[in-house]
């Protein structure tokens, strides 16, 4: 290590095609499961929002589905989803997103202002039509900002996949540290910085279409 | 699946009673290297936190920064700092400081920005100095934010001091890297459970803080996180 130097760009030049496999089966297995969340937990919001008592056992359980070490939990899924399998590392992930969309989701769909309901129930809204004209658009801030959380975290864990044979971009640590040679783990740690940085800027865009009207989000404190 | 089988092979192997490779002692290894983190980033990041937050400058750029951080994967910190800096305890601390860092600031920021505008103002009111009142009055109106950063921050450093031991340092992880390195998957799946049951063990700690150690005016208030 006393003569090699941080970065060696020979290398990033000849692997330009490598890298950019392993960035998108880094895209792929981080974003699915967050997009998977999101799918879950709309409808799952809604009940729970609906039905406050069934809110608070579920928020408890996602609570210390969040605490659970994503290493640990890869392991435990090998003997079901195999070594080195996608799954191995999505079906945790899926359930970290969940973790952080479902609290978001209620959140957003209890914001909206008490009168602003019943004048929608006053102007003739049904139930479902006032959901999906009302409530639904009001809580796109928050989704936005627990899709932003949650998207970002799952891209930094999925490397941690690597460990078991299966991490996308993690890949390229555990080679640096196994070949001492730091230029592929700087390599690595900077894809995966532009690939989360390019995703906050899909989901910031998405929020200036969707909610033009949104100025400040509330901070997610995960 | 044999998990019974596995549980009992680790659980019941002479190593893990003593010795290095005992259950007491890499728990308590890998308590001391969270622990110890934990500490360096609360020094940085809460008395930063209660600035900002008094003062309401730089606040977005914290967030913001708070935010970049969590793209910052800790495998990838670990193994670039031990190529760095050789093996040992400083090259884990670095990137589990840099995890547990930005929950505990977003945590102080937003407990002292949230403190009852009109308490603040009596307080000047009565002639209290800017030291007295955030020490007085925003610190412990922010003692339930940061209980709960502090949570948080705490359930990451335990889950992810794991990684530690794939560069050769102690902890709960070394379990679950040479089971996998072996292809011993009593090891492998006993380790992680360990890892699972402290996790959940620090959150139960916490709760049972924020419900009897907090001070009778700041606990009424039940805060979701």
């Amino acid at each position: 290590m006393d003569d090699e130097p941080l970065v060696r760009w020979y290398w990033i030049g000849d692997h330009l095609g490598y890298l950019g496999d392993l960035t998108a089966d880094h895209a792929v297995i981080a974003l699915v499961p967050v997009l998977i969340g999101l799918l879950l937990a709309l409808p799952l919001g809604l009940v729970c929002a609906r039905f406050p008592r069934l809110y608070q056992p579920l928020a408890a359980v996602f609570n210390v589905v969040y605490a659970l070490p994503s290493l640990a939990v890869f392991v435990v899924l090998i003997p079901y989803t195999g070594l080195a399998t996608r799954a191995t590392v999505m079906v945790p992930l899926t359930f970290y997103a969940l973790a952080v969309l479902l609290p978001t989701t209620v959140d957003g769909l209890r914001a909206v202002p008490e009168p602003v309901r019943q004048a929608a129930t006053a102007m003739g809204y049904g139930p479902w039509h006032r959901l999906a004209a009302v409530e639904l658009p009001a809580s796109v801030p928050y989704l936005v900002a627990g899709l932003r959380v949650a998207a970002v975290s799952s891209i930094s864990l999925a490397s941690v996949g690597a460990l078991v044979g299966r991490g996308g971009l993690g890949y390229l640590f555990i080679d640096g540290f196994q070949r001492t040679f730091p230029t592929p783990i700087v390599a690595g740690i900077a894809l995966i910085a532009v690939l989360a940085l390019a995703t906050d800027v899909v989901l910031v865009t998405a929020r200036r279409l969707l909610a033009p009207w949104a100025v400040r989000e509330k901070a997610v404190t995960r | 699946m044999n998990w019974l089988s596995w549980l009992s092979d680790f659980f019941g192997s002479p190593d893990r009673r003593s010795g290095p490779d005992s259950i007491l002692n890499r728990i308590a290894e890998h308590l001391a290297l969270s622990a110890e983190a934990l500490f360096y980033a609360s020094l940085l990041a809460i008395p930063l936190g209660l600035l900002i937050g008094y003062t309401g400058r730089g606040v977005t750029v914290v967030t913001a920064m708070a935010g970049a951080t969590r793209a910052l994967p800790t495998l990838g910190l670990v193994t670039l700092a031990v190529l760095l800096a050789g093996v040992g305890d400083t090259a884990v601390l670095l990137p589990l400081v840099a995890l547990a860092a930005p929950p505990l600031l977003v945590a102080a920021v937003e407990g002292v920005r949230d403190t009852d505008p009109d308490v603040r103002d009596a307080a000047r009111g009565v002639g209290m100095t800017h030291r007295q009142v955030l020490l007085g009055v925003c610190l412990p109106s922010a003692l339930p934010a940061l209980l709960a950063g502090l949570r948080t921050a705490t359930v990451q450093v335990i889950a992810t001091a794991t990684v530690a031991a794939y560069v050769g340092l102690g902890g709960l992880g070394r379990y679950v890297i040479d089971g996998l390195a072996t292809r011993d998957y009593a090891v492998t799946v006993g380790g992680a459970l360990l890892v699972v049951l402290l996790a959940v063990a620090a959150q139960l700690f916490f709760a049972l803080l924020a419900r009897y150690a907090l001070p009778p005016g700041v606990r009424a208030q039940r805060r979701s996180d």
